[in-house]
């Protein structure tokens, strides 16, 4: 089996992303970025699969800067085969990474798409879905548990009402959730081994599909501020001002 | 104009947040159908058909939608498309799952999570954890809206009279298939529809002192949350997280018990009316955000919690 995972680069969640005054965007100017850390998550599983023989070849690909580098040289460390970039300064929204990586699906063939059920700075937990689609695959979103067997995977889900478990046939999509695994930290020697591991080169352009932005940022703002209240003293207290001041209980 | 709403029900109940995604669509404008696709859901249409402001209620039934798989409701509403112009659901782990493929299939970027509608093609969305809101204006021809519940306003249940339509269902070939499912069964209020939330973080220590919040939560009518770190130790299970990648809640009251506040978990909260923290360290950000705060064990004040509501008459069971 040979298994695609995007990986996205992204302000490291430990980061408090600050809005630019000119409303404009995020501002991502000297910040920690890293990998999305679901994934790592997507990463962790795939090479997961690798070692316990049912996945032959991890390939990792992200859409980004020139400095998405890293990111796919992160992966490549945690295990990963080898990596394309799709290299853009551009913006490119889940609509137009679904189109070229449906682009990558089709000179590939894996035959399961790993990535993240959302990225932690648009949050738009769109891209696997919207890839599924365009390719008319099976999909198993926000998965705390994938089992190989028979050309199918079975994936138990994180929903809103506790857990569920699915049969997708292969090829399919799989989105992780949290609960999939803890991530491996890579270690050096597998870092030094990762420098050596080739990376293809490619821009939008060399797969011929339009990613041109549909939605336009009219503005990006701080959200509005709460402000501290105050300390109470004691239990009494607290009910007290729950009750009265806040009538809430 | 004409909207979509895609029901969020069980097959016998409407689920509130429907009702939440109604609002939304008036804000867009134009005709409200909506759309109950699931298994022997007629309960479901006669509820939709009394909202008030809908003008049809579509209803697809089929025993492969009984559990809302993305490829079955894909199937079932991207044909109904030519007659809409947006279709919106509310943001819950089914519509987060199914929409992206709606919007895929007809080639337009979909608007996740909104949070406000200011016309017909611009919306306000929160990125990076709610850390910044993001207005977008779309230029699809169509739109695929997802919208938080949380912050609309319920549209009223009572008042309508649509007409309900059996919608003939073919689903073609599917690749995926149900298999099981173990869902909470709790008689609590739903996390996302509770007035007062209150939530244990890694200091529960736990999951047996979880109990602890129970039984306050018995007394008020609450609903049990949890913070990433209390389901990743397993104190407590995933359906309970509250935060940027697990449930968005915005109660009257939350309190936080054993919570230091991190970014990923305000994400999940910070909308909530009033907010209560306790923690014994004095220094937890959790405090930066709460109403009132109260440093101690939380070992000592949540049965003294408990005493002092009961003195208010408040009752478990
Ligand atoms: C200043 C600024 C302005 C922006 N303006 C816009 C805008 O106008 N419109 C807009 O929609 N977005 C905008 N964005 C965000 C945009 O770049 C999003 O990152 C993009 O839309 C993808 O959404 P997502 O990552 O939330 O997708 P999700 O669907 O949440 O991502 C899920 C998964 O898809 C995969 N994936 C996603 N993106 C990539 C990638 N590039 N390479 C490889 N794998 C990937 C990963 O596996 C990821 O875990 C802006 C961001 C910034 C910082
Ligand atoms: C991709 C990603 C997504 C995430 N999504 C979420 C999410 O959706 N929701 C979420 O919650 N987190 C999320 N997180 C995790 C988040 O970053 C924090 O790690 C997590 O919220 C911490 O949980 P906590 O506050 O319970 O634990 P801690 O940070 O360990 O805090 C425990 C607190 O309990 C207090 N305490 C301990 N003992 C006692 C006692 N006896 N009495 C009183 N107080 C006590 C301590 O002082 C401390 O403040 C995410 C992280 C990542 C990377």
């Amino acid at each position: 089996m040979k298994i695609l995972v995007p990986v996205k680069r992204v302000l490291d969640y430990n980061v408090k992303a600050r809005v630019k005054p000119d409303q404009s965007g995020v501002d991502l100017s000297n910040v920690k970025m890293s990998m999305n850390p679901f994934d790592e998550i997507s990463v962790e599983e795939a090479v997961r699969l690798k070692e316990d023989g049912k996945a032959e070849e991890i390939v990792v690909v992200s859409i980004g800067p020139e400095k998405a580098q890293e990111t796919i040289r992160t992966a490549l460390a945690m295990g990963a085969d080898r990596g394309i970039l799709i290299k853009t300064d551009e913006t490119v929204e889940p609509l137009g990474v679904a189109k070229l990586l449906a682009k990558v699906v089709e000179e590939e063939s894996p035959d399961m798409v790993v990535l993240g059920k959302q990225a932690i700075d648009d949050d738009a937990n769109a891209t696997g879905q919207m890839l599924g689609a365009l390719l008319g695959w099976p999909q198993g979103t926000f998965a705390s548990k994938v089992e190989i067997a028979d050309g199918a995977a079975n994936v138990t889900r994180e929903v809103d009402g506790g857990l569920q478990t699915i049969k997708i046939n292969l090829p399919a999509i799989v989105t992780t959730d949290l609960r999939l695994n803890e991530p491996r930290y890579a270690s050096l020697p597998n870092i030094m081994k990762a420098k050596r591991k080739p990376i293809d080169m490619k821009v939008p352009d060399d797969y011929g599909v339009d990613i041109a932005p549909r939605l336009q940022v009219v503005k990006v703002t701080e959200p509005p501020k709460r402000e501290a209240g105050e300390i109470v003293e004691s239990v009494e207290e607290l009910v007290s001002k729950l009750k009265n001041e806040a009538g809430v209980l | 104009m004409a909207v979509l709403v895609v029901a969020e029900h069980d097959n016998e109940e409407l689920n509130e947040a429907t009702l939440k995604a109604v609002t939304a669509a008036q804000a867009i404008g134009g005709d409200i159908d909506i759309l109950c696709a699931g298994n022997d859901c007629g309960s479901v249409a006669e509820a939709a058909a009394k909202i008030e402001g809908v003008r049809k209620v579509r209803c697809a039934k089929d025993p492969a939608l009984e559990h809302f798989l993305a490829e079955a409701m894909e199937a079932v509403i991207v044909p109904l498309m030519d007659e809409y112009d947006a279709m919106v659901a509310p943001a819950t782990t089914v519509g987060k799952n199914f929409a992206p493929r709606v919007a895929a299939k007809l080639d337009v970027m979909q608007l996740s999570d909104v949070t406000a509608v200011e016309d017909a093609d611009t919306f306000v969305r929160p990125i990076y954890a709610g850390n910044a809101m993001m207005t977008v204006k779309s230029g699809d021809a169509k739109k695929v809206v997802t919208v938080r519940p949380t912050t609309f306003q319920a549209a009223n249940a009572q008042g309508g009279a649509a007409e309900v339509e059996e919608l003939s269902v073919d689903l073609g070939d599917l690749k995926s298939q149900f298999v099981g499912e173990e869902l909470s069964d709790s008689d609590r209020p739903e996390l996302a529809a509770a007035k007062i939330v209150i939530s244990g973080g890694r200091g529960m220590g736990n999951g047996e002192n979880f109990h602890m919040l129970d039984s306050i939560a018995d007394r008020l009518g609450a609903a049990v949350g949890a913070s990433r770190a209390a389901v990743d130790a397993g104190f407590v299970p995933n359906e309970y997280q509250v935060g940027q990648t697990g449930k968005v809640v915005a109660p009257d009251l939350y309190i936080a018990v054993g919570i230091s506040g991190a970014i990923q978990h305000l994400a999940g909260m910070k909308d909530s009316k009033t907010i209560v923290a306790i923690n014994k360290d004095e220094e937890a950000p959790i405090f930066q955000v709460a109403d009132y705060g109260l440093v101690a064990d939380l070992f000592d004040a949540l049965p003294k919690f408990e005493e002092e509501i009961d003195k208010l008459g408040y009752k478990a069971g």
